[in-house]
């Protein structure tokens, strides 16, 4: 039973429609199926948009294929695979979106827990539908925050309060985890500013953090003084057409919170993994939290060399101690600093603690991409067409600096209600559908758009969420293609084998009218599916995608390189686990190869590949890789290891965090 | 048709005491309202998910219970899902029990448990009968809302 019904006509993109919040696309995730059969049918009743989830891994991963396909969550507490908290902090993360937390214990412990990992709200069940008729106040709370927090960054158009901005901005970068919060502070500042009160309709256009332009822009940070950098002089130092002063301000905000996380401590990031780049299979998790540290510290010295990292290293396994405890909230920053994801990833980076994996990767990304030149993303992305879309290119499609890092694509989700940008970005959709590999159709049509070589280099300024707002849509719609694409519900998945991806067979199936690839994807999943199963913990999660990977990297173009990425990942089926382990190992073993991202910046082609990619957490992704591009090693190196780490690499354990990154969209 | 009235209206009586005598709470309610024209049997699809799917965690239980030592923490978790879904279709007496048995996990009281465990189970049991009676009276009442709200 899909739930996801087209009747309503609220697209997150388009604007507000007048039936806000009729439309507001739900995921519900809980195991019990009793709760979540009534769940699903009270959303209904509230006109909303329903898909159903019982396990957090498979949600997780539906929301990385998804960017913008959702507007907000709604978890349990206790689930038997993922703990409820645990979940919300990856979403925090990843996607910045509202959850909600439920459940029968309604003890204060419990409620407090809620509220420190940044749930917007806490049910008590048994829940009653008048609880859940007025959910659509955190979506539009939550845009609203994010639209003063653009706002304060002010921009070179508006003139009118540039050096309150700029002074917000710093302020909201320093002085709180959550800078989306200082949003609230401006208000006043806001007043004059436009009404941005629909929530529903807004349509920021989003600047794509090109690896080129995070250089850029690293490099006038650190000429500033990382303590001197404000968004004015930024800009002045950049001189960058089109860029205004509001996108370096939200993008610098970002950068602050990754280079404090990584200076922070690295929670459980650092304790698992060890090595930076090299952690071989087991570092995986470890890679990815020592990862963002190591990137962040690159970054913040703006180039990686190798004994650099071995500091960071060091340093961030010093610093594992625990997570750093900045629960920042995931930034609603508009600007996607790589591939939607950078975004997120500095946010993330800081309030994820367990997700550690995740966020490192975050972090590690957006440090990554300064020392990624921007010939770097370029073989990427050669590379990831070549590749065919190794997970990598998913994540590079922003060439964005930061995004190689974050390719979960999370930010995306968020998104596409803001960057409506209307313009183009199909790419942005892309990503979104690149995730739902599962909608083939609409992965096609993304894949189609995005043909724009997303990939990053092209990227540019380009606003990545709208397109995806609008892709999400599809997605929906598509789930209610017999497939059933993207309901998750519990029943999903085993078509593969019981492997959670059913949902991205199941998409396949569904429109069908996109890429041809999807069929080989759909196979490939299959085959995958097989390989997961033991894996099974951080597979399902990915699996269900290869939009996972996807997802980091389809924000920018669109990289469905799903055939290659496929292929690659089908012979290694059996390895999938390994490839990824190997891709670590490349990353460490080698250093310089990287390993998994040279689908950065490849080209929509790419984005068939890289959901398969994105299941395996890269492993295709990372054989190829690791093959792919000797060269560009060092930088793109770290890169992909951040990226691998960060996609989901993560730690052995079962928790999907690292599921959710799957390294695939470390492009290269 | 008084037939039918005459069923409607046992259907109604027979409702009205699953929540005099404790049996039901205010969340069946909510189940009632959710069901519709499109969804003509909702409450009883949703008590036949429930009764479904708490077996297995009855049987998870009764699993733990034969442990020793007591895995109380185990014990309370499937409990606490065990409570979670009860409540959710409306059992009252049955989320009582749960609740009292929990109170004994946390006391480490495995005696307790198991005693309490016993009085799960019976009212777990009887609610499903009183439940099974219940909607086959009304689905004989036919579709008339049989699941009458008019108490």
């Amino acid at each position: 039973m899909s739930t996801l019904t087209s009747s309503c006509s609220w697209k997150a993109g388009d604007g507000v429609s007048d039936q806000f919040p009729a439309g507001l696309r739900v995921l519900v995730v809980d195991d019990d199926p009793t709760c979540l059969r009534i769940l699903e049918k009270m959303l209904k009743t509230c006109q909303y948009q329903v898909t159903t989830c019982s396990r957090s891994d498979v949600a997780l991963s539906t929301l990385r294929d998804n960017k913008n396909g959702f507007d907000i969550v709604l978890s349990d507490v206790h689930m038997p695979d993922m703990d409820g908290f645990k979940l919300l902090e990856h979403i925090g993360l990843e996607m910045d979106l509202p959850v909600i937390m439920m459940s029968a214990d309604d003890g204060k412990q419990v409620v407090m827990k809620g509220v420190t990992h940044g749930a917007c709200d806490y049910l008590i069940k048994p829940i009653r539908i008048e609880a859940l008729k007025n959910i659509w106040q955190h979506v539009v709370r939550k845009r609203k925050n994010e639209w003063k927090e653009l706002e304060q960054c002010g921009s070179v158009e508006d003139g009118d309060r540039p050096q309150k901005h700029l002074e917000d901005v710093d302020y909201s970068s320093t002085a709180n985890e959550g800078s989306w919060k200082s949003g609230k502070r401006r208000k006043e500042e806001e007043d004059d500013a436009e009404e941005r009160d629909d929530s529903s309709t807004l349509k920021k256009p989003r600047v794509v953090w090109s690896v080129e332009l995070h250089q850029q822009f690293v490099s006038a940070v650190n000429q500033l003084g990382i303590d001197k950098a404000v968004p004015k002089k930024i800009l002045e130092l950049m001189n960058v057409p089109g860029l205004t002063r509001e996108n370096v301000a939200s993008h610098l905000q970002k950068y602050r919170l990754y280079l404090r996380r990584l200076s922070g401590v690295p929670q459980h990031q650092a304790g698992v993994n060890s090595s930076f780049i090299g952690t071989q299979d087991a570092g995986f998790g470890a890679i990815s939290s020592l990862n963002g540290y190591e990137i962040q510290a690159l970054a913040a010295t703006g180039q990686l060399a190798p004994q650099s990292l071995a500091t960071l290293q060091a340093a961030g396994l010093g610093r594992s101690a625990g997570k750093s405890g900045i629960s920042i909230p995931m930034l609603d920053q508009r600007n996607l600093f790589s591939f939607d994801n950078p975004k997120l990833r500095f946010g993330e980076g800081q309030s994820q603690q367990n997700l550690g994996t995740n966020s490192k990767q975050a972090n590690l990304l957006h440090g990554i991409p300064t020392t990624m030149e921007p010939k770097q993303l370029v073989n990427l992305q050669q590379s990831a067409q070549s590749f065919g879309s190794m997970s990598m290119p998913v994540h590079t499609h922003g060439a964005q600096s930061s995004s190689l890092l974050m390719p979960m694509g999370q930010p995306q989700a968020r998104r596409h209600v803001i960057s409506e940008s209307g313009s183009s970005r199909p790419p942005v959709l892309q990503a979104n559908m690149g995730q739902s590999i599962m909608s083939t159709g609409l992965v096609g049509q993304a894949l189609g758009r995005s043909g724009t070589a997303e990939n990053g280099r092209g990227l540019g300024h380009n606003a990545i969420l709208q397109t995806s707002s609008a892709m999400n849509f599809p997605m929906n719609q598509v789930s209610d293609a017999p497939v059933s694409s993207f309901p998750i519900q519990s029943t999903f998945p085993t078509s593969k084998g019981g492997y959670p991806e059913d949902v991205n067979s199941s998409i396949i199936k569904g429109p069908g009218g996109g890429m041809p690839s999807y069929d080989i994807l759909h196979d490939l999943q299959q085959i995958r599916s097989n390989d997961w199963e033991f894996q099974n913990v951080g597979v399902t999660f990915d699996t269900s995608q290869p939009g996972n990977s996807v997802q980091g990297n389809i924000d920018t173009s669109g990289l469905l390189l799903v055939h290659q990425g496929l292929s690659s990942g089908q012979s290694s089926n059996g390895h999938n686990r390994n490839i990824s382990a190997a891709g670590k190992s490349l990353l460490s073993a080698d250093g310089n190869r990287q390993v998994t991202t040279p689908n950065v910046g490849q080209p929509p082609t790419s984005l068939v590949d890289n959901p398969v990619q994105i299941k395996t957490e890269g492993f295709p992704d990372m054989s190829y890789q690791a093959v792919l591009y000797p060269e560009h090693y060092s930088q793109e190196d770290i890169m992909n290891a951040f990226l691998k780490q960060q996609q989901g690499i993560g730690p052995p354990d079962s928790e999907f965090e690292f599921d959710g990154f799957s390294v695939n969209n470390i492009p290269v | 048709m008084e037939r039918n009235s005459q069923l409607h209206r046992q259907v109604a009586l027979m409702r009205q005491s699953l929540f005099d005598q404790g049996y039901l709470d205010e969340q069946f309610v909510q189940l009632e309202e959710l069901q519709d024209d499109a969804n003509p049997n909702f409450v009883e699809e949703v008590v036949t998910l429930y009764y479904r799917d708490s077996a297995r965690l009855i049987a998870s239980i009764e699993q733990a219970l034969d442990k020793s030592p007591l895995d109380f923490n185990k014990l309370d978790s499937y409990m606490h899902q065990f409570k979670g879904s009860s409540s959710s279709i409306g059992g009252r007496k049955v989320k009582a029990e749960c609740a009292q048995f929990r109170e004994y996990c946390r006391a480490g009281n495995g005696e307790g448990c198991i005693r309490t465990f016993q009085q799960v189970k019976r009212e777990y049991a009887t609610l499903r009968k009183k439940l099974e009676t219940y909607f086959q009276l009304a689905r004989q009442a036919g579709p008339r809302d049989s699941a009458s709200r008019s108490t």
